[in-house]
């Protein structure tokens, strides 16, 4: 894929199937997350970012048209894939009652969250509540970007700064 | 797209809907799906729907730099604010129970509320300004 503004769409209907399959799954928030900020936004500001540069990939003239290095991403991400679909091997069935992740601790939120927080969105009540902290964190990763846009991106005037 | 009369058309009516649409997203994060990260890409995509539409500067004329500027940090401010205040009451940080309200469970529901909006007022503000930095010339 020489063309990066077709790379771009490629990407943004990657998201948008994978917020389909968080829905699937009935993570609500999630999809709604990966909807906004990864087939929106993140389309957006890519978009922008090819209007610095420009659209063509460059392409190499010298060496022949057979290049081995061209073909290392693929080999990387098929090992990757095998590496994934071996780790799923050892996973519980997608709704099983007994995995780890249904008898450690959500049962406890799903008890608790409600009348301890006050909020019958138990993902809110853990995001805003419970780990209250990594979403300070999270804002301030956030914010930190913005600044470090404005510092590195931004034409100073000579009287300014 | 400056002279697209069906583009510039269609945004006008859309903007306020995308708006309050975000805006219902924040208020409603307690409730159902989404939260102020969420509702604040969708207002901030609003801007930069306007920016796409109108260009840069005409967008930088209704939602000025310093304004933007300013927004960035009061959301973060809000958030951590917020926690020190519950410092103040004799609580941990950030525990909203502790907040000066009549019970403790309206302390924990507004406390939620208020750090909801403080992320949305910082992503909403950073994605204008990630949009408005990334896309400028280097001429201007």
């Amino acid at each position: 894929m020489r063309d990066l503004f077709n790379s771009i769409i490629l990407l943004g209907a990657y998201s948008l199937i994978m917020a389909i399959e968080w829905t699937v799954l009935n993570a609500v928030d999630v999809a709604f997350t990966e909807a906004s900020v990864g087939a929106g936004i993140t389309t957006v500001i890519l978009m922008a970012a090819l209007s610095r540069v420009k659209r063509d990939e460059k392409i190499n003239i010298h060496g022949s048209r057979f290049q081995f290095s061209r073909f290392i991403p693929l080999l990387v991400v098929f090992f990757t894939m095998i590496l994934l679909i071996y780790g799923t091997m050892d996973m519980p069935f997608y709704g099983d009652p007994n995995a780890p992740s249904q008898t450690y601790l959500a049962p406890d939120y799903i008890e608790r969250s409600e009348h301890e927080t006050g909020s019958p969105n138990i993902v809110t009540a853990i995001l805003a509540s419970y780990r209250g902290y990594d979403t300070l964190g999270e804002t301030t990763v956030i914010f930190t970007a913005g600044v470090c846009l404005i510092l590195l991106l931004r034409v100073f005037k000579n009287n300014e700064r | 797209m400056k002279d697209d009369v069906i583009i510039k058309t269609i945004t006008r009516i859309m903007l306020p809907f995308i708006q309050i649409f975000g805006l219902y997203v924040i208020a409603h994060g307690e409730l159902g799906p989404g939260g102020g990260f969420q509702g604040g890409v969708i207002i901030g995509s609003s801007i930069i729907l306007l920016a796409l539409v109108w260009g840069s500067a005409e967008a930088r004329d209704r939602f000025s730099q310093r304004f933007n500027d300013i927004l960035n940090s009061v959301g973060a401010l809000i958030y951590t604010g917020i926690g020190a205040v519950c410092v103040i009451f004799g609580g941990f940080f950030l525990e909203y129970g502790k907040l000066p309200f009549h019970s403790p469970e309206e302390g924990n529901h507004l406390g939620m509320f208020g750090i909801e909006i403080g992320v949305g007022i910082t992503v909403a503000a950073v994605m204008a300004t990630i949009f408005f930095e990334m896309s400028k010339k280097y001429d201007d």
